[in-house]
């Protein structure tokens, strides 16, 4: 990716975009449905969204679910 | 943005038979409830550790600090847990639910340490930085001087003064979210929800001026 897809990327806000309190409220339901399988972007697009474009959340997103695929494993 | 409140009533209420039993000695009485709390303790301590060692080089933590960020993380999350059981309905595995906690409990721990770095000035603009945030090549700064220009006459001119102070916060200065919120007596969804409106206006100026796409559909 160079800079301008970069900058592209990051200055749009998706419209579906749920925030942060939501994400995170949702996170454990939408993290089960992503270690089972499911296609958590389709029946959740706006904490896709937001996931996508919140650094911090995403960082917590990917934790909750390496620790939930360690259990598993 | 849209509520997400509406996805609850979809998902199915049923337990897992591990949840179940969490549940079940989680709300006993007597020894095997403390040899639960002391179970669920260690999992979420061994969780604690591995985001503390991960995320802490970014923060200059280490050793023995580190290790206390991380009981504190987990003993947090404990507290959290115990005190909202009533509030788990089912919509996940328990320790799913559970183990959200202590990520978020790290998460914001961290946020807290961040300000201890002595490096750290909130009030710095150091602009020279912001090619290289974004993956610009020095080598081919005749392609782009142009844009970062008018990207930062936008910041100037278009966003509140507030919007600006967390633009260059978080975008110049490379100041992670929470730890700006911190600092600001704010939460990371306020300050998140005023970076969206700020990256919304700043796009819609470059596009205006020919810098960006003028491709209004916001989805990447």
């Amino acid at each position: 990716m160079n800079g301008w897809s970069a900058l592209d990327r990051f200055l749009r806000a998706d419209p579906r975009d749920v925030g942060c309190a939501e994400a995170m409220e949702m996170l454990h339901v939408y993290v089960d449905v992503v270690a089972a399988g499911g296609d958590a972007e389709e029946r959740y697009p706006g904490i896709a969204a937001h996931l996508r474009a919140c650094g911090p959340c995403g960082e917590d997103f990917e934790a909750l679910l390496a620790a939930v695929r360690d259990d598993a494993g | 943005m849209t509520p997400v409140n509406r996805v609850v009533d979809e998902i199915p209420a049923r337990l897992d038979p591990e949840s179940a039993e969490w549940l079940r000695v989680l709300g006993a009485d007597g020894p095997r409830r403390e040899a639960a709390l002391a179970r669920l303790h260690g999992m979420l301590l061994r969780i604690a550790q591995r985001e503390t060692r991960r995320r802490g080089p970014r923060m200059l933590i280490a050793g023995p600090e580190l290790e206390d960020l991380a009981y504190q993380a987990a003993a947090d999350a404990m507290m959290a847990i115990t005190a909202k059981l009533s509030q788990f309905r089912g919509e996940s595995r328990f320790t799913t639910w559970a183990y959200r906690f202590v990520i978020l409990e790290v998460s914001a721990k961290l946020g807290r340490h961040f300000w201890r770095r002595p490096d750290v000035r909130l009030e710095a603009e150091d602009w020279d930085r912001l090619p290289g945030r974004f993956g610009f090549e020095p080598a081919r700064e005749s392609e782009w001087r142009d844009l970062l220009a008018a990207l930062r006459r936008a910041v100037d001119t278009e966003l509140t003064a507030r919007q600006r102070e967390v633009f260059v916060a978080i975008v110049v200065n490379d100041v992670p979210l929470d730890a700006l919120a911190v600092r600001l007596g704010s939460n990371r969804n306020a300050l998140y929800k005023m970076m969206f409106d700020a990256r919304r206006k700043l796009r819609v100026v470059l596009a205006a001026n020919g810098y960006l796409d003028d491709d209004d559909s916001g989805r990447s």
